[in-house]
């Protein structure tokens, strides 16, 4: 057992943060650091060649007015300072994009204090999203992070800045949520349905009312009626399907692993997003078979979601 | 897993775009700083910039392109050679600011990203610096001051990229409160910081005019023209009383050696003037004053006759004259004590051999007067009494413009001739006179009477108070002090602004205005400003390392060496700092708008029936998930939301829905 108390300065934390957190996070004046920026180095340059001028030539108002820089250089680092201390962060839930799109990490600013200026969220090295706050003002705010594969996107650190006013002293803290965006996999430019596997359940058919109602696709048979042709899917590329109305059954598409044998992982759960994008758009009812997880027959954005996840996280999930 | 992608180009805030709004107030307030630089230098460089800005001006608000690079290399190159070309330096006050004002110019011209801005902001402050070595006056200040505002707001409006027209209220309120803030740590900064006594590089000569009124040469008859400036050669307060008029004579350099027509002062190389000065015997109590010295470029200390003692590095001469350590470049503080009666003890004989010598040829007529005197068998004293006696009854009159005194006995022409002329005239031709009748003498110059301020309680003493007088050496009386000038009839002097700088020389009074009630308060007016102008340079512009010093020993600091002086002074700026920071940062939040605070009660009711607000949540879906949880509540909760809302999104407030929200939220006990 250590008697050691825990150091009180923590070296780390003043250069990487505190790591991933869950709450709100107030950055109050533990949290929020602040060096000269480069500027102000040039700054200082200055004043010290103000100060030789003025020794130089003896001149009284010389030295009252580098002297009056000095103070309001040291004074601006209060102000910059001000400007960033007492901000509260709250995290926000993270919508799934697909791998190649641009992920949104949301994160609520609270100003519980006086008008805050060019307050500069980044992640690190990056261009800065920079927000205005007015007194006791609140704002959300998206961090845009480019994905390139599925899987679970953690929130990096987010370093939150600030030089306002005179841009001669540079405040940062840091800002890193546990928030994770799902990743879906990138949809394959393959837009083709694996339409053969549709199989037609009649016991479940209590969708369609009346022979004008929409009930399902099937591939075009030569015959049927031009106007029930789906036109937009044929421009689309997706070859003819020809519209069913009507009927007591509904079609069941099993969107399946197996069907796309021969391929690798990610080509083939690139393939099944495409299937699962247009299986909706078309209003089926289709189920997602993989090896490790069956998703029976269903619709709706929420079916859809999941679909989208199991692929996302297909072979992932263990971790 | 990595999943962002890195770019190879980290961003850089040095490199970001500031806002267009800023550069205009960049553009605003260069302008402010340059336009005195622009008076003052070459007509080439105030078209350049001009010619600059006025283009830069343009094109931010017509979106012109930028200018080519190898436009901007050419100009700085012709820059620099057109400044060389101009100053033959490129160092130095003139030319080093010349240069800085081009580069300016050319950053201006050139400037894109944040860093250029704050670049020529550094530079603009440094400019400020530069006129302050020109003229320190109030107005000049005052002038700068509002510079350096509009600098600072203009570096806000930079480092604000949402910058918007609208602001400048706001960050002329935030620049100006910054300033006032640090305005006690300058405060601390100017007192303690130790003051080095500069300078620190050689400064070339024509950089302090030479603006005396005074010269250690005299040229009789040269000169038609006597000098007439109003500018300030000196204040003096005085501790004890004034002296009367007739005794305030300023000392200046001592002229000795004579060609018949000029006079010169012992050189600073012979080792005469090494000597340390004669004891004198004074009578009477000493006069104790405050000399504020305009710079002048020259080592001369003005001090009244007879200096005894100076509280600045400085020394007597074997004629009493004082010469600080280095030359009067900036304006200097010195305490100086006098006996206005006194008696010196000796002539040195190589000194009364220098006192009675005259050039063999040069004015035989005056030679000749003296001689008849002394062949009288008249004493020295009736000597020196006769030729006052010529003076003021051999029909002299005093004049500024004085026929010029071409032949080669110019004292002759004068005494007998012309008889017309000012203040060196008569200390010449009076001196010649003298040791031509063997009574050893000297020309004193330096500056006579002053006029009292009464707001401040000094004498002010401006270059057309400059004079000439004689000394003449009496066995049993020593140096003896006689003004010509003075003994000329008031009848004889030529006009009416003569005759005012005539009665100052004659020392019959001191100079308190005109009667006229016009003339007394415009008189009142400018000796109120010129008290204002009096403790600024006395408190602000005066203090260097001697005041210093003096003002930390009258504080009980003079013994603490500069390490510790430097130890206090951050302690003291810690302490000074202190209520800003207090004042900064443990300033309460604002009050939360009560609107805001009914709402919060509203929802803290809610919190409590396990519906909290979610973050994030906006007023209306919050008011929707309530209904859908429980739909009894919705009337209320739908009046108090829509109140909410229009309270907090209408720029107006309705005082009459505020009451009504006020009502809603007490009454929603779910």
């Amino acid at each position: 057992m250590s008697q050691i108390p825990k150091a009180k300065l923590n070296l780390s934390r003043f250069f990487t943060g505190v790591g991933p957190e869950t709450g709100p996070i107030l950055l109050d004046r533990r949290r929020v650091y602040i060096l000269p920026s480069r500027s102000g180095v040039i700054f200082a340059l200055v004043l010290f060649a103000m100060l030789l001028g003025a020794i130089n030539y003896s001149n009284s108002l010389a030295h009252a007015l580098t002297f009056l820089l000095a103070s309001l250089g040291t004074v601006s680092m209060l102000h910059t300072f001000r400007n960033l201390r007492g901000l509260k962060f709250h995290p926000g839930q993270c919508h799934s994009v697909f791998a190649g799109e641009t992920a949104l990490f949301p994160l609520r600013i609270e100003n519980n204090g006086d008008p805050r200026f060019a307050i500069k969220l980044a992640w690190p090295g990056q261009a800065p999203i920079i927000v205005d706050l007015a007194a006791s003002d609140s704002r959300w705010i998206n961090l845009p992070c480019p994905t390139s594969q599925r899987g679970r996107l953690k929130m990096q650190k987010a370093n939150i800045y600030s030089r306002f006013p005179l841009g001669i002293f540079h405040a940062w803290g840091h800002v890193q949520f546990k928030t994770e965006c799902i990743i879906y996999p990138r949809p394959s430019p393959e837009r083709e349905l694996p339409l053969q596997s549709i199989s037609h359940s009649e016991a479940q058919g209590d969708r369609g009312r009346g022979s004008d109602d929409f009930a399902s696709l099937r591939s075009y048979h030569a015959g049927d009626s031009l106007r029930h042709v789906h036109w937009k899917a044929f421009a689309r590329e997706q070859g003819l399907l020809t519209k069913q109305f009507g009927g007591e059954q509904t079609d069941e598409l099993w969107l399946n692993w197996e069907a796309l044998a021969g391929l690798d992982v990610e080509t083939r759960l690139s393939r099944l997003c495409r299937w699962i994008l247009e299986a909706d758009k078309l209003g089926l009812d289709y189920g997602l078979s993989l090896p490790d997880k069956q998703l029976p027959p269903g619709h709706g954005e929420t079916h859809r979601h999941a679909c989208l996840k199991a692929l996302a996280l297909f072979g992932n999930e263990s971790k | 897993m990595r999943l962002r992608q890195k770019s190879k180009n980290t961003f850089s805030e040095e490199r970001v775009i500031p806002p267009r709004i800023g550069l205009l107030w960049l553009l605003g307030a260069v302008v402010l700083v340059l336009s005195p630089h622009l008076l003052r230098q070459p007509l080439w460089l105030s078209l350049f910039c001009l010619a600059v800005l006025g283009w830069r001006g343009f094109q931010l608000l017509r979106n012109w392109p930028a200018v080519n690079k190898w436009i901007r290399i050419f100009f700085t190159f012709a820059g620099f050679i057109a400044v060389l070309r101009s100053y033959g330096t490129i160092t130095g006050r003139d030319a080093g600011l010349a240069l800085l004002t081009v580069m300016l110019c050319l950053k201006l011209l050139e400037m894109k990203t944040q860093r250029d801005t704050m670049l020529v902001i550094f530079i603009g402050y440094f400019l400020v610096i530069g006129q302050f070595l020109y003229d320190q006056a109030i107005f000049i200040g005052l002038y700068l001051f509002l510079a350096v505002l509009v600098l600072t707001t203009a570096l806000i409006f930079l480092n604000h990229p949402g910058s918007q027209r609208s602001h400048w209220r706001y960050n002329i309120k935030t620049a100006g409160g910054m300033l006032l803030q640090a305005m006690p740590m300058m405060v601390l900064l100017f007192i303690l910081f130790p003051r080095i006594p500069g300078p620190l590089w050689g400064l070339p000569n024509q950089e302090t005019m030479g603006r005396t009124g005074l010269s250690d040469e005299m040229s009789l008859g040269s000169i038609t023209n006597l000098v007439n400036s109003e500018e300030i050669a000196f204040r003096a307060a005085f501790e004890t009383d004034i002296p009367p008029a007739n005794q305030l004579y300023w000392r200046g350099p001592v002229l000795w050696h004579t060609t018949g027509r000029h006079w010169r002062g012992i050189a600073e190389t012979d080792p005469l003037t090494q000597r340390p000065p004669p004891d004198f015997t004074a009578s009477g109590e000493a006069s104790l004053y405050t000399v504020t010295l305009e710079p002048h470029d020259k080592r001369w200390l003005f001090a009244l006759d007879l200096p005894a003692s100076i509280s600045i590095a400085a020394r007597s001469r074997v004629d009493y004259q004082l010469l600080a350590t280095k030359k009067v470049t900036e304006l200097t503080r010195y305490q100086a004590s006098s006996y206005l009666q006194y008696q010196v003890s000796s002539l040195a004989p190589d000194l009364e051999t220098i006192a009675l010598h005259l050039p063999l040829r040069a004015n035989p007529r005056t030679r000749q007067l003296a001689q008849e005197w002394r062949q009288k068998g008249l004493s020295t004293n009736e000597i020196v009494t006769r030729a006052m006696a010529y003076i003021s009854e051999g029909n002299f009159f005093y004049t500024r413009q004085p026929p010029a005194l071409t032949g080669p006995n110019p004292v002759d022409s004068f005494l007998f001739d012309t008889k017309r002329g000012f203040c060196e005239h008569y200390a010449a031709s009076f001196t010649t006179l003298m040791r031509a009748a063997g009574i050893p003498a000297r020309v004193i110059t330096g500056y006579q009477g002053g006029e009292l301020n009464t707001q401040g309680n000094y004498l002010l003493v401006r270059q057309s108070d400059a004079h000439a007088w004689s000394e003449v050496w009496l066995d049993d009386r020593g140096w003896v002090r006689i003004d010509p000038t003075s003994l000329i009839p008031v009848e004889n002097v030529e006009t009416t602004i003569d005759a005012s700088r005539f009665r100052s020389t004659l020392a019959k009074s001191l100079r308190y205005g005109d009667i006229s009630w016009l003339t007394r308060g415009l008189s009142q007016m400018r000796q109120n400003w010129d008290a204002v102008n009096h403790a600024w340079n006395q408190w602000i512009l005066g203090y260097g390392p001697e005041t210093q010093d003096e003002f930390l020993t009258k504080l009980g600091l003079g013994k603490m060496n500069w390490q510790q002086i430097i130890a206090l002074m951050f302690g003291l700026i810690i302490l000074v700092l202190l209520p800003v920071a207090a004042y900064l940062l443990l300033r309460q939040a604002p009050a939360t708008d009560p609107v805001n605070r009914l709402y919060q009660r509203f929802c803290q009711q809610l919190a409590k029936r396990g519906l909290p607000l979610k973050p994030g949540e906006g007023p209306v879906d919050y008011a929707n998930r309530i209904i859908t949880a429980q739909p009894e509540w919705a009337s209320p909760v739908q009046q108090i939301t829509a109140l909410y809302t229009a309270l907090r999104y209408a720029k107006v407030s309705h005082h009459e829905q505020f009451l009504e929200l006020k009502n809603r939220v007490a009454d929603f006990k779910p």
